[in-house]
């Protein structure tokens, strides 16, 4: 557990970067410092490993003050991740991860064998082991930068804006990586970014910060983006605020319909009624594309006849990507497959609207169904 | 001219004995190393020490600019000509030092601040980041301090021979004495390629001491070591 008690920092000059602030990050979840920039989020992160120290106030990590701890021998308990992972350019990428072992003391081939353990968790292929740093992509020297902070297996993890520097198909897989490393590891995860959406995906709970060091609202996503404390907040949050919170909402009671379908290869006698879309199928029922209503196939059916599809929804999802896939699809209907990427049914853009309205109103709906 | 320089260089009497081309070249040698050895010897933990706390980095830009603008020969033949003997030696030790110190100096300070933050994030001593991370990370540019400092030592040491130390300046002055400015010429140009040698020896250094993942990087993001200045 991380704790800000009171923490106010000023420097000599008079500018105030924090104002007093009292924020609890609770064990094992990722807890998001979010904000523009100016807003005070690095300091308060670099007040954890006293990298900064704060005027007043106090840090708690696990309940010890942190001025208690002499700042090196605190730090190395605590994994620390920064912007373009800021690895070291004369170290192998395994040695950069073997780094804190051996500060603790561990042997060079114990350090090294803890140090390929960690590259073979955060997904790094052993070949890229012995390369140097300068050798790797942006995503995946951030990779390494994860494990090197993880080395030493610390409780508490501080992550400064890790994933900023890398384009955002990349930022995507790394952000699923750590959500899947953290369901394994189950760390205490300060986080910090200026990117709400990046927040709220990542983020059990996310703190608003506002220029100058003020804390606007403290609370989990869905609640930041059902319910924003003041203005400050829902501009921040942005626009699309109400359809980005369907990700938090269950798809319970969405029920795929049917549609008809073909496979691929399947000639002009095989396709059933034209007067519909119809779903276009691989030999595994894995969808390809979509048929217009009354379109002529000529000999067999190939992939460029289709018309490409919309997103896939995976069933159980939340609600956000069963709506994306009826808007995105030509047909208006959102293809829903497993996890195996098989075709299950299809789900309109009005499904999901209705279950909105029927949780909104639960009687009135109930009323209607029967 | 050309014919007569050749000929005095393919003379084998030119190099042998006491006053011999070897000898000198050898005491020429040795000065130089001895020198940038000196002043490498307090340049690079004064430039360390100043990288890494960024204490004092006023003190390098300004008295590196300062003895940029001394006459650096006329400072050297002062000192050579006031202090006599091997103690002439310790102007070569003042010309080598700036190079040096600027060469550290830069070195440190342009190792990648990401680097040097994780580092201390990590838990890393200031002593163990100056060693483990910023020396290893300076060395492409520290020894581009070096190489500068011993090409302009190379180039000034011909003073030594004022004071009756030899080294290849001897053969210089003496030629001069004697009107034989093949020999002038000859000494001439066994001084630069002295220089040359020494130079490529060094550039070899260089490339034994820079670990490799540095190299690397430097060949990648086109950040390679600035330039030598260029001599007199």
């Amino acid at each position: 557990m991380i704790e800000f008690r009171s923490v106010r920092k000023q420097y000599d000059d008079g500018t105030v970067a924090v104002q007093e602030l009292s924020l609890t990050v609770p064990v094992g979840t990722i807890t998001v410092l979010v904000g523009p920039s100016g807003c005070g989020k690095t300091t308060l992160l670099r007040m954890v490993n006293r990298m900064i120290e704060p005027s007043s106030g106090a840090v708690l990590v696990d309940g010890d003050d942190v001025r208690d701890s002499e700042p090196a021998g605190l730090r190395r308990g605590i994994g620390y991740v920064i912007q373009q992972a800021g690895l070291f350019p004369h170290r192998t990428v395994r040695d950069n991860v073997a780094t804190v072992p051996r500060l603790f003391g561990h042997s060079r081939r114990d350090a090294r064998r803890r140090a390929e353990g960690l590259l073979e968790r955060v997904g790094l292929p052993a070949e890229l082991r012995k390369r140097y740093p300068v050798q790797l992509s942006g995503g995946q020297q951030q990779r390494v930068g994860v494990a090197r902070a993880l080395a030493a297996d610390p409780p508490v993890l501080l992550m400064d804006e890790p994933f900023s520097a890398v384009d955002p198909v990349v930022r995507e897989g790394l952000q699923d990586e750590l959500l899947r490393l953290q369901g394994e590891l189950g760390k205490t995860v300060l986080f910090v970014t200026h990117d709400i959406d990046e927040a709220v995906k990542l983020g059990e709970n996310v703190a608003v910060l506002r220029q100058g060091g003020y804390l606007a609202q403290y609370a989990p996503p869905e609640q930041l983006l059902a319910e924003p404390a003041d203005d400050f907040v829902t501009s921040f949050v942005g626009r699309d605020r109400g359809y980005r919170r369907l990700s938090f909402v269950a798809s319970d009671g969405l029920v795929p319909g049917s549609v008809d379908t073909v496979r691929i290869g399947d000639t002009s006698a095989d396709v059933p009624s034209r007067a519909e879309w119809v779903l276009v199928l691989d030999p595994h029922d894995r969808p390809r594309g979509w048929l217009p209503p009354g379109a002529p196939i000529h000999g067999q059916l190939t992939e460029d006849q289709l018309i490409a599809g919309g997103s896939l929804y995976t069933s159980g999802a939340p609600l956000r990507g069963a709506l994306d896939a009826a808007l995105s699809a030509p047909s208006g209907l959102g293809v829903v497959v497993d996890e195996d990427g098989v075709h299950l049914g299809v789900v309109t853009a009005r499904q999901v609207l209705d279950i909105l309205e029927s949780r909104r109103h639960p009687a009135v709906a109930e009323g209607a169904t029967q | 001219m050309i014919t007569d320089i050749a000929a005095w260089l393919l003379d084998p009497a030119n190099w042998t004995g006491e006053e011999g081309v070897l000898r000198q070249a050898w005491l020429h040698l040795l000065y130089c190393v001895f020198a940038v050895c000196a002043a490498a010897l307090v340049a690079v933990p004064l430039g360390l020490y100043i990288g890494h706390t960024g204490r004092g980095s006023v003190f390098v830009v300004g008295f590196g600019n300062a003895m940029r603008a001394l006459p650096t020969l006329g400072l050297v033949t002062g000192i050579a000509v006031l202090f006599r003997g091997s103690v002439a030696l310790a102007a070569l030790v003042v010309l080598a030092f700036p190079a040096v110190l600027s060469g550290t100096y830069a070195g440190v300070r342009a190792v990648p601040s990401q680097a040097v933050d994780a580092a201390k994030g990590m838990g890393m001593t200031s002593k163990q980041r100056l060693w483990q991370v910023e020396l290893p990370n300076a060395l492409t540019l520290l020894m581009g301090g070096v190489r500068n400092a011993m090409l302009q030592v190379m180039a000034t040491t011909a003073v030594a021979a004022y004071v009756g130390l030899g080294g290849l300046g001897q053969l210089l002055i003496e030629g001069q004495t004697i009107g034989r400015y093949d020999q002038m010429a000859s000494a001439a140009i066994l001084i630069a390629l002295l220089a040359v040698l020494v130079d490529l020896a060094l550039a070899g250094l260089t490339w034994l001491l820079v670990p490799r993942g540095v190299t690397l990087t430097a060949a990648n993001t086109g950040a390679r070591p600035r330039g030598r200045r260029k001599q007199r």
